[in-house]
Order: C-alpha cells, then structure tokens, then sequence
C-alpha cells in the first residue's frame, strides 16, 4: 500500500508538468507555421556545419530572403563528421570539413562539383591566396569554397607561465604538469609531436609516427584534459596555463580575459582551411548553391567573422571590418611568410587513418 | 534520539549529493556572463533569451513530442503484449520474457548502436521516425514489466464470469480485465515517459540532422559551452516539478491500489 | 529470466482474445527491432570488411589497449556499484522505517534529479569539481588544501555514483519495505540481537533488491562513455569510450562490433548470475 501514493503523485506530475512544458514548447511555435510556409516557397538546405561556426542571425537573414528554410545540424571533428555522410541515412546539402577530409571526400567520390556560376560571390569576394592554397586538396577548386581558415598555435594564460612561448616543447614542460590542455583529435595532437621532433604532420614514415607516439604518451601524464571546444571555456576560466587552441578561438577568449596570449610555435604549425562543399546524394543542390552564395556575401562573412571570430577568407569582408585593430590584428590576419614550416593536412588513405587512429589509442589508453 | 538525528544527518548528506550540481546549475542560469567559468553578477536575462531561442525551444518539443508518442505506442504494444505472453505456455513464455529483457539488460551504447546498423542497412534515412522506433523498442519492456505482475495476479474465474453473465468478450475485458491492469499500464507509461525523456545514447546514434532532442542539443553544446538559455530552461523544468510535486504532496490523498513494478526503473 | 521451479504453481493462463493476433504485433516489433539489430552486430563484428568471416575483431579485445579499457571499466563500475550499496542500504532502510505518510515523499526527492537532464547534471560535476571550481573556492576560504579529482578515475567513480544511486535506492526501498515487519519482530523476540536480525532476517530478505540494484549500477556504469569524457577529461579510456569510437570517428564498425559483442558477454554472465541467486523466480533481474 505504499507505493501507490509515488504512482498517484507521478501521474499527477506528470499530466501537469506535460500541460505547461506542452505551452513553453508551444511558444516556440510560430517556428511551425513559419517554416511551413518556408517549405512552400524554396524547399529547404540541411547544413552541416562545425559547432557554433556561424552567426545564427545569418541564417534567419537566409531564409528571409530566399524562402528556403535552413536545417542546421552540428559536428565536433571531421572524423565524427565523415562516417554520417558515408553512411548515406543522413543526408546533407553543405557541409563544412576541413581540408584533408575534403581530399578523403573527393577520393572517396562523395562530393559533388559546384556551379560556380550559381555562386558569383565566392570568386568575387574570396582573396587569391586562399583559391591557391585550395588547390592543394581540391585541385582546380572544383569542390569547395573556403569559409574560414586559421592556423593552431598555443594559448598561454600570462599570469601563469613566466618565460616566452615560442615553442611546441613547453607543452613538455613539468612546470605546468596538469596546467596542459592537449586536442583531443588525432592529426591535430599528432601534429604537435611530429612538428616538436621536425617532421612534416602528413608523415607516414613508421618510425616518426613511433616517435611522436611516444612523445605523446611521455607528455600525457602533464595534461589536464583532452579537449576539443572546451578549450576556450578552461582557458577563460584559468583552469589552465596552457592550450592548443585554432586560432579563431584567441580572439573570442582574449575579449573574455585578457590574461591570454596566443602564439604560433617556431617549429611550424598547421594552416588550415574549412570550406563549403556538396555531397554527392544533396536532395537540394540548387539550394545548397544558394546557401554558400549568400555565405560569401561580404556582409554576411562580416557578421560571421564577428561572431565566430575566425578569420574570413573573404577579402570583402575584410575590408568592412571597422576595428582597425582587428582588421589588422596578426592573430586573425597573421602574414604567413613570416613563419617557417608551415603546412596543410593531406589526406593520408585508409591506410593512413588506421594508422594514426591505431596509434592514438594507444596514446589515450597508455 | 541520537539514532533519529543521524538519521536525518545521513538523508541530508545524501540530499546534499544528489541536489548540490542542481543547485549549481540553478545558479549559473542567474549568472550574467556566456562561460560558466566566470561569475558575472546577477541576471534574468536568460530567461527571456530562452523564449526566442527557437533551437532550444524545438529541441523541448521534440523531446515531448517523442517521449509521448514513444510512450503512447509502448504501452499499447507492450499491454498487447503481455496480454499475450500471460497467455503463452511455459516455454515460449521464458523465450519471450528473456527477448523481451534483451533492451534493458544490454549497454544502451549496443542497442543504440544495432538500431544504427538496421537503419543504415535498410536504407532508412535518420530523422524523427527512427528516433521514434528506437525510443518504442527500448520502451516497450517497461511497459511488460510493469503490467506483466498484475496481469499475472488476475483471476480468471471473474472473467469467465462476466462472459458466463452474458457480456461479450470485448465487453468483458474493457469492464473488467482492463481496470485492473489500468495501474500496472499507467506506471509503464510513466516509465516509459521518463525513460525517453533523459535518453541520450540511443538517440546519438539514431538522430538524423536537423532533429534535436533536449539531450543530443545539450551534448553539442557541451564542446563549446551549453548556452546559459539551457540552464534557465532546466531550472523551469525542475522548478515545475518540485512545485508539483509539493502541490500534489499537500493534498488530500485519494485511493487507489499497490502497483507492483512501479519501482522498475533502468537507465 | 525468471528461473522456474518445479514447485511453484503456474500461473493462470488466460486467453482473451485471438492469440495469434494479440502475439503478431509485439513478435513482429521484437523481431525487427531487437532480433535483427543484434544479429547485424554479430554480422559486423565476425566479419571484415571484405565480408569474410574473422574471429579478429572479437579477439581485438586482447591487445593492450582495448584490454586495458576494459579492466578500467571492469573495476570503475565495481567500484562504483560496491559504493552505491553502501550508501543505498542504510538510507534504504531508514526511508523503509519512515511513516508511510513521509516515505512516498522522500523517495521522490531522490528520484527528482533524474527529471534534470543527466548531461547537465554531471557537466555541473565538472563546474564543481574543477581546480577552480566550486568546491576548491570553498575549501581555499577555509584554508584548507584543493581537492585535484577532477580528470581522474576517482570522478568518473563520483559521476558513475552520481548517476546510477537512484537505481541502486528504488529496488533496495522496494524490497525492504515488502519484509513483513512480524518476522523481524519474531527474531527479536526470540532472542536475536541487532546484528543478528539484520545479518539473518533483514538482509537475506533483501538480497533480490539487492541483485536488482546491482544490475541496474553495474550495467550503465560498465558501458558508459558521456560519464568519463565528461568528467576523466578524455584521459581516460572506459572500453564504452572505445566502441564510441570506433562507430562515430575510426569507422571501423567491424571493429567497434566485435567490441561490443565481448561487452555483451559480461552482461550475459552478469544474467546468469543473477539468475542463480534469483531462486524464487520473484525478483527478476529488475
């Protein structure tokens, strides 16, 4: 006779509880009716973008605009990002890797070439450099379309570590045992290692990936955490001296505190690019076009840039950035030519991957 | 004397565990800054944000919407179900039951995962409906087991009965088979409610894009910092329940009978 | 699973409406829906990827790194289940000794935080638990020294409690409560002292919300993979991390089943265990 009363209560919770969540959830619908009427109009584009990798206000402009109703849906890493679009259940109209993955997606025939001519913003308003540096996973730029770039560097919190950052080595260093923020995603950690021992990050030479192996697991007992986003949160939050951090995140994290620094290491890092492409099995190709055309629109990669704060390829953009301190900063704009070693991941094979993923778990379960 | 007190001592204690990251939680929902890392004084705003968030909003009410219709199904197959399994001879009984237990039994991450196979291996594409099947099939054996005890208990003499008084069979088990499971269905409805309603591992694997539950949202945001938005909406969440919960509490008590398997509860 | 002893009665079989019709909806849904997917994961995990049949990926399971991952696993979640008995029973007992006008209300308040979504409860561990997080504010206050479990076995232990205590609670209060009160009554007045009653009515009363709850602590605890990224800082590899893994970034699914067919092993000999001291077919495995 007890328990009766738990279940008397429950239901009575429960069909209260499902009354007034049913109206806080009601609230939000004008969404329903609005995206029916989107649907009516222009069909809709499924984006498949990194987390918090663009201005959310950008996309209402969208579908204002266009009457094509936007379904956004995020990922963490290319690598978690790859197996969805492979499997086929999920289907996507753009989405957003990174270069080498790009590469794996082109050889993998999973991509579809662009009709440039449905998207007149991206050749107009995207800067030379950054077409080159495209070719050298997308030759021809047949693919893509960069949306963001960077390099990864080392954030260092100022109060905490006294001598100058100029190294990849002081990630090594015991004075900051547990102060260590490494990324928790393979090419980005293996990256570190391989730089710090002189070698190219696209290595697929036994011994050097040994070698950085071993150099990880050496470091492992020093790092706080492995971490993808949560970087920017512990480094704000002074949880640690030190992370390896993309350098679109120092801006944001700089505005939080500006105890921290960002640097990029002498021994070389790593340039990167993500960039707009289409799957082979898109349900909206034409849409998908639309989308990126408006991405490379200059007003809109300015509000993008001020939001995600990574740094635009879109040299328009650029030019309407009104802090001068910004639209010059070395951070978000660094002149490449200064750094030696610099390069772009390639994508190694499905040899390669099982190497590496091999590899870093045996760096994880050590 | 001193028993009672360390008594009390000792439930406090546990209180305090279970309820200090709620508290914290609370808290950060009034913090007037976008990290949780840093303090930045007091603030209502979320909670204004909240209600122009459509993500997050959507997001609640696909998480209702599929706790609902998943615990509605449920029970509707799972009573059918036992019904039928009440029914069955020993042996094909025992071999029901134990597939039966196989959802509750095995790793949600291999459930999850299987359902990730069927789906991808018959060409379905993920969105609401496959979320929806998997949140039924891991429902459905609360649902059994919390009917299965009462089904059991009923006495057949009062069915044959109602038949032998002239009622037909639909007749006889609507006005008196069906009330008494009604409490075993209810708590299976419940369970399978709350079940659905804190799933992440089953819905990761099964979600296609664009279709958030509270849960896979939270697990994005996680990377990047969950919106302070998130934290409000929680907070609401909690508060109407406990708000209930001592509505429902101080009131006069109306009778109803024991329910077996009410306490049946998995993650 | 309820273990069928040749004594016990059958219980009535009633048949209401057409069997086969009331039988075809639930056969067909456990078919597609639990038969078929499990096989798909033996499919998977005995073959490579040219379809070949392998014992390789089962066998996987020996290399150092995934061994490791689960032993790690093994003895986190024993760990974690041998402390939420602990800290279940006394408080299930108290709450069993309550008026029955406070018990209802009291268990409640321990299955109320399952109604916050469970993300968020153990990302606040994190906010709690960090180097600058809450509790080490307080302990500075009071000059006492930091507390450092933050991305360490002990955290995941203190998530894996967290998470899992209410499940070890609601069976043991259940089971506690259906002792009739005349038999403890009885050892007392036949001399029986505290300990005794306990350790010889109250307790082997109890041993099926004990199993009960054991199942429900060990199994999540064993496979889970948000408790230890969240709260072990990615450092620490749990063999629910590794087939994570392998399914959503190595895309080895071969690999990643095969994993997940050992996983299932441990559950079946924990079914089996449980079928055993199970006697009287009462408790269930739930």
């Amino acid at each position: 006779m007890k328990k009766r009363t738990v279940i008397t209560k429950l239901t009575g919770i429960f069909a209260m509880g499902c009354l007034l969540s049913g109206f806080l959830a009601g609230c939000g619908s004008p969404d329903a009716s609005g995206t029916a009427a989107g649907a009516k109009d222009g069909g809709e584009v499924i984006v498949y973008n990194w987390g918090e990798y663009i201005d959310p206000d950008t996309l209402e402009m969208f579908e204002e605009e266009t009457g094509v109703k936007v379904v956004y849906d995020e990922f963490e890493t290319n690598e978690i990002m790859y197996p969805r679009v492979e499997a086929g259940a999920s289907q996507y109209d753009v989405i957003c890797p990174s270069d080498y993955m790009i590469q794996k997606m082109i050889d993998n025939d999973l991509l579809q070439e662009l009709d440039f001519d449905n998207i007149p913003n991206a050749k107009a308003n995207i800067g030379a450099q950054y077409w080159e540096q495209s070719e050298q996973f997308d030759p021809g730029n047949k693919y893509s379309v960069p949306y963001c770039w960077g390099t990864v560097g080392i954030l260092y919190n100022k109060t905490m570590v006294e001598e100058p950052v100029d190294s990849w080595s002081i990630l090594w260093d015991e004075k900051y045992a547990d102060n260590i923020l490494m990324q928790d995603s393979v090419r980005d950690a293996f990256m570190v290692a391989l730089k710090l021992n002189g070698n190219s990050m696209n290595s697929m030479d036994p011994d050097e990936l040994a070698a950085a192996r071993d150099l990880l697991i050496e470091q492992k007992p020093l790092v706080q955490a492995y971490v993808i986003d949560q970087v920017r949160d512990k480094m704000i939050g002074n949880e640690a001296a030190l992370g390896v951090i993309y350098s679109g995140e120092a801006i944001y994290t700089q505005r939080e505190n500006p105890d921290l620094e960002y640097v990029i290491p002498k021994e070389g890092t790593n340039v990167w690019i993500d960039s707009w492409v289409v799957p082979k099995n898109a349900p909206n190709k034409k849409n998908a076009e639309k989308f990126i055309d408006f991405m490379c629109r200059p007003d809109i990669a300015l509000l993008n840039f001020e939001y995600i704060t990574y740094s635009t390829p879109n040299d328009a953009a650029r030019e309407l950035i009104e802090d001068e301190e910004i639209k010059n900063s070395s951070i978000a704009f660094p002149d490449l030519s200064q750094y030696a070693n610099l390069e772009t991941f390639n994508y190694l094979g499905d040899e390669g991957d099982e190497l590496y993923n091999e590899m870093w778990k045996e760096v994880k379960s050590n | 004397m001193i028993k009672k007190s360390a008594e009390k001592i000792y439930i406090a204690l546990i209180v305090l565990f279970m309820y200090a990251p709620i508290v914290t939680l609370m808290v950060l929902s009034f913090n007037n800054s976008k990290t949780r890392a840093k303090w930045g004084g007091f603030t209502f705003k979320w909670y204004v944000e909240l209600f122009d968030n459509q993500a997050i909003l959507q997001a609640l009410s696909n998480t209702l919407a599929i706790a609902l219709l998943s615990a509605v199904a449920a029970t509707v197959i799972g009573t059918v179900a036992t019904l039928s399994i009440a029914g069955m001879k020993r042996r094909s009984r025992a071999v029901f039951m134990s597939v039966t237990n196989i959802p509750m039994l095995n790793a949600e991450i291999v459930t999850g995962i299987s359902l990730m196979l069927l789906f991808i291996s018959f060409g379905v594409r993920f969105g609401f409906g496959t979320i929806l099947l998997s949140h039924i099939t891991f429902n459905i054996p609360y649902v059994i087991l919390s009917v299965m005890p009462r089904a059991k208990q009923l006495n057949p003499s009062v069915y044959e009965a109602a038949l032998d008084l002239g009622a037909s069979r639909t007749q006889a088990f609507f006005r008196v088979v069906f009330p008494d499971l009604l409490p075993g269905i209810l708590s299976g409805f419940l369970m399978a409610f709350t079940m659905s309603l804190d799933d992440f591992i089953i819905t990761h694997f099964t979600k296609g894009p664009g279709v958030d539950t509270l849960s896979t949202k939270i697990y994005t945001e996680v990377k990047k910092g969950i919106k302070p938005e998130m934290y409000a909406l929680s907070t609401l969440i909690f508060v109407t329940v406990l708000i209930l919960l001592l509505l429902v509490n101080y009131r006069p008590k109306p009778q109803d009978a024991s329910i077996p398997g009410a306490e049946r509860t998995k993650k | 699973m309820r273990k069928t002893t040749g004594k016990k009665p059958e219980s009535p079989r009633i048949i209401y409406f057409n069997q086969a019709a009331m039988t075809a909806p639930y056969l067909f849904w456990a078919l597609a829906f639990i038969i078929i997917p499990l096989l798909m994961i033996f499919y998977y995990g005995l073959t490579d990827k040219t379809g070949a049949f392998t014992l390789a990926n089962v066998a996987a399971i020996a290399t150092a790194e995934h061994s490791k991952a689960l032993w790690l696993a093994l003895a986190l979640s024993l760990v974690s289940t041998a402390i939420c008995l602990l800290l279940a029973y006394p408080l299930a007992m108290i709450l069993a000794n309550r008026r029955v006008s406070q018990q209802s209300f009291l268990v409640l308040i321990f299955i109320l935080p399952m109604w916050m979504n469970f993300l968020l409860r153990t990302l606040a561990w994190q906010t709690l638990l960090e180097k600058t997080g809450v509790i080490n504010a307080i302990l500075t206050f009071f000059h006492l020294p930091p507390l450092n479990i933050i991305n360490t076995p002990g955290a995941i232990v203190l998530g894996m409690v967290y998470n899992f205590l209410p499940f070890m609670i609601l069976p043991l209060y259940n089971s506690l409560t259906k002792i009739d009160p005349s038999v403890v009554n009885a050892a007392y007045d036949l001399g029986a002292n505290g300990v005794q009653t306990f350790c010889r009515v109250i307790f082997p009363l109890s041993i099926p919300g004990v199993i009960s709850g054991i199942t429900m602590v060990f199994v999540p605890a064993l496979t889970t993979f948000v408790i230890s990224n969240l709260l072990g800082g990615s450092k620490i590899l749990l063999i629910g991390n590794v087939i994570e893994q392998e399914f959503t970034q190595a895309s080895n699914w071969h690999l990643g089943s095969g994993l997940s067919i050992v996983l299932m092993a441990f559950i079946i000999v924990n079914m089996v265990l449980t079928g055993i001291f199970d006697k009287n077919g009462e408790g269930t495995a739930l």
